[in-house]
């Protein structure tokens, strides 16, 4: 009697020690995945995996109004800045998994494939403006784009006119080039730098190793008339050498020190007016606009000029690497909720406002996420990066496709990075022999590794 | 008592022996099994045979990291332990204020390894570009000295207060009888203290060898791995096959390259507790 009751005991404790280790409980109650009980949505629940930290605060509170409005527990949590991917592979093993999570693109899908939704049916699907924003896998519609991005050269009119120039003096590569030599050439008098520090640390490599590097694929793509390639020539590799020189060499710091420069850094260069030029899109609007930053006309966007084709009729790089995606192994009646749940994101007013809108858009009155979204419903973006999209379209400009979407694989961006890192080190015709190595052999490595 | 201890020893063992059982061997088990499957979420894996630890072997970026990780567990254990035990000679002397600075070197370890990272991390960049040296980040031996420099300041202190305890225990009797024979300072250390210490080498060994090969975050924070996986080591590695990759194929490799390198860290470490207890004496 007594053994057994010292092994009860025993249980009892082991239980408590392992209760921090458990699973938080179904929000919606229901843990019974694929239940007895299928089919209507007023017994689901949505888990969305968010991708964009700047916006989870809007998420949080979009959540909250839906769960007031339909009954339906929503579930948002935010991955932090580059653990994506980690993330969703770990949530995606629990029992309570994300019902609606995000991918990036055709080389993302390639890794979920297997657990997307086909969407082809969905309310969501027909409120798209164009099919194009669809992400498709075979015949099947597995992930569908919410939000369009542009990005290109961001300046600081202010700045620019101080040196004598204004936007219209810079129509080519070959303009940029003038004005930010002669910036640089006049620097101690002027008191500021062309552009801000081409930080190689992971928070800002991005910027060159991917968003960059578009330049150079899309025209090789434009060439050739094709959207995707196992093996990518470089037939623009000089000019992507060209304005990288550019970049590194008119900056606020030596290109030495650029592996240890941060996105933060070259952020506060822009801010603080040391530096014309910030290479980023049209999602860093609210950061450098704003109370104690820049003042609304004094910053614009301009394509990154490349030295190739028409230049005088390009545009920004606009496209996508956000797509909704629905995950199939959810049990019916949360994946009913989630195509709810993003439907009346795409077409409801207050959701709208608040995906669209920008100051006080929020019901709350905090900011909106100002998302230039591709659906029938939505109002135009009050982000002014977004607008001026538009209005060079609009202008005959033709907009830079985003085929970084179709680069190989992460592990090929990062090659191309620590690559370009070395070179701004020590530029050197070997250093750069060692960025075409990775661009070109690595893209046709890392594809045969993804598709072998 | 013992018949206490006899009778209810469930009720101490169990509890632990649970949480060790669903925290360790399941998972371990578990990730075992994972090795031989390719899979990109745990739960749905299809077994495909020892393809994983072929491609895992024949990896460049994996066997590079293996021969840098065994170079940096030599130099930093050797580094580790003979300062640990420098300072733990000097704090055991009659000196005023030993408490105080045996505290100071132990506080590195109060700090965690991410910190230290980007700390040290700014630290030598800033020397590297005073000496206008490449960055950190660019030279994978700068890197490698770094992981070094790093790991001395973090585990010094920690390691000397397992020797100085050690120290202590050394009866005076002995160190008495040694002088009386007319045995200098130096053999004194020799032959009487340091086999005394033998346990305490045999702990220290095991932790800075086992902790050289483990390391992860200082890795991480400090170099990242670059230039182009020059600075890896194996658990960052690992690591980065597993989550840095994008396919299914890649979380298999990964789980492979762990299964691997917990087999050598194993086989390493019992070797090493096998020699030195070998030289372990009784008082």
């Amino acid at each position: 009697m007594k053994k057994f009751l010292a092994l009860g005991l025993a249980a009892a404790l082991s239980l408590s020690l392992l209760a921090g280790c458990g699973t938080p409980s179904d929000p919606s109650g229901s843990s019974d995945p694929g239940g007895s009980d299928p089919g209507t949505a007023a017994n689901g629940s949505v888990y969305y995996l968010n991708f964009k930290p700047e916006q989870d605060a809007q998420w949080q509170e979009l959540a909250q109004i839906y769960t007031e409005e339909t009954g339906v527990p929503v579930k948002v949590v935010t991955a932090a800045s580059g653990t994506y991917e980690t993330m969703l592979t770990s949530e995606m093993a629990k029992d309570d998994a994300p019902t609606m999570f995000q991918v990036n693109g055709p080389v993302g899908l390639n890794s979920w494939k297997d657990y997307c939704y086909d969407l082809s049916g969905s309310d969501l699907y027909g409120e798209l403006t164009s099919t194009d924003y669809a992400l498709m896998n075979g015949g099947e519609v597995a992930g569908i784009a919410y939000v369009i991005e542009s990005y290109g050269i961001i300046v600081n009119q202010t700045l620019l006119e101080q040196a004598g120039y204004t936007v219209e003096d810079i129509q080519s590569f070959d303009d940029l080039k003038t004005v930010a030599e002669d910036i640089t050439a006049r620097r101690d008098e002027l008191g500021f730098s062309a552009f801000t520090s081409a930080g190689m640390d992971s928070s800002s490599d991005w910027r060159f190793k991917t968003h960059l590097a578009n330049l150079p694929i899309y025209f090789e793509y434009q060439d050739k008339g094709i959207n995707a390639t196992d093996a990518i020539e470089g037939t623009y590799l000089d000019n992507y050498r060209n304005i990288w020189d550019l970049y590194i060499n008119n900056a606020t710091c030596d290109p030495a020190e650029l592996t240890a420069k941060t996105a933060n850094d070259a952020l506060n260069d822009f801010v603080s007016g040391q530096a014309v030029f910030y290479q980023n899109g049209s999602w860093e609007y609210t950061n450098v606009v704003g109370e104690g930053k820049l003042s609304e006309d004094e910053v614009t966007m301009i394509p990154i000029y490349f030295g190739v084709g028409d230049e005088a009729n390009q545009g920004l790089c606009t496209g996508s690497e956000n797509y909704w995606c629905v995950n199939k192994n959810a049990p019916e009646e949360n994946i009913q909720a989630t195509l709810d749940f993003m439907y009346w994101c795409v077409t409801d007013e207050t959701a709208l406002q608040a995906i669209t809108g920008g100051t006080g858009a929020m019901p709350s009155g905090e900011d909106g996420m100002a998302f230039a979204i591709p659906f029938k419903a939505a109002p135009e973006s009050s982000n002014p990066f977004v607008a001026l999209d538009a209005q060079m379209t609009a202008d005959g400009k033709t907009p830079i496709s985003w085929n970084f979407t179709t680069m190989p694989s992460e592990e090929w961006k990062n090659m191309v990075g620590s690559a370009l890192a070395v070179y701004a080190a020590d530029q050197t015709d070997t250093n750069w022999d060692a960025v075409v190595s990775a661009f070109v052999d690595g893209w046709a490595s890392e594809y045969a590794l993804a598709n072998g | 008592m013992d018949k206490a201890i006899r009778k209810y020893w469930p009720i101490f063992v169990l509890p632990t022996l649970v949480a060790f059982i669903i925290g360790f061997i399941i998972p371990f088990i578990q990730g075992a099994y994972l090795a031989f499957c390719q899979f990109t979420t745990v739960k749905d894996a299809t077994f495909i045979g020892i393809s994983n630890f072929t491609r895992a072997i024949s990896d460049t970026t994996f066997t590079h990291a293996f021969w840098y990780n065994c170079a940096f567990v030599v130099v930093s254990t050797v580094a580790i332990n003979v300062g640990g035990l420098a300072v733990a000679l000097i704090l055991t002397r009659a000196i005023r204020g030993t408490n105080v600075f045996r505290t100071v070197f132990f506080m590195p370890n109060l700090i965690g390894g991410i910190v230290l990272g980007y700390i040290w991390q700014i630290l030598l960049n800033c020397v590297l570009s005073l000496l206008e040296r490449p960055l950190l980040q660019l030279d994978a031996t700068a890197g490698f000295w770094g992981l070094v420099i790093l790991m001395c300041w973090q585990q010094i202190g920690y390691m000397m207060i397992i020797y100085v305890a050690g120290l202590q225990s050394v009866p005076d009797t002995l160190i008495e009888a040694a002088e009386i024979d007319g045995a200098s300072r130096w053999q004194t250390f020799w032959k009487v203290k340091l086999p005394m210490l033998m346990p305490s080498i045999t702990i220290c060994l095991f932790l800075t060898i086992t902790n050289s090969f483990k390391l992860f975050d200082q890795n991480m924070a400090l170099t990242g791995g670059q230039p182009a996986h020059q600075s890896e080591l194996l658990a960052y590695n690992i690591y980065y096959t597993f989550y840095g990759r994008s396919g299914p194929q890649w979380r298999g490799i990964g789980q492979a390259k762990a299964v691997i390198f917990c087999v050598i860290v194993v086989a390493i470490a019992l070797i090493q507790l096998r020699m030195t207890r070998k030289r372990e004496v009784q008082q």
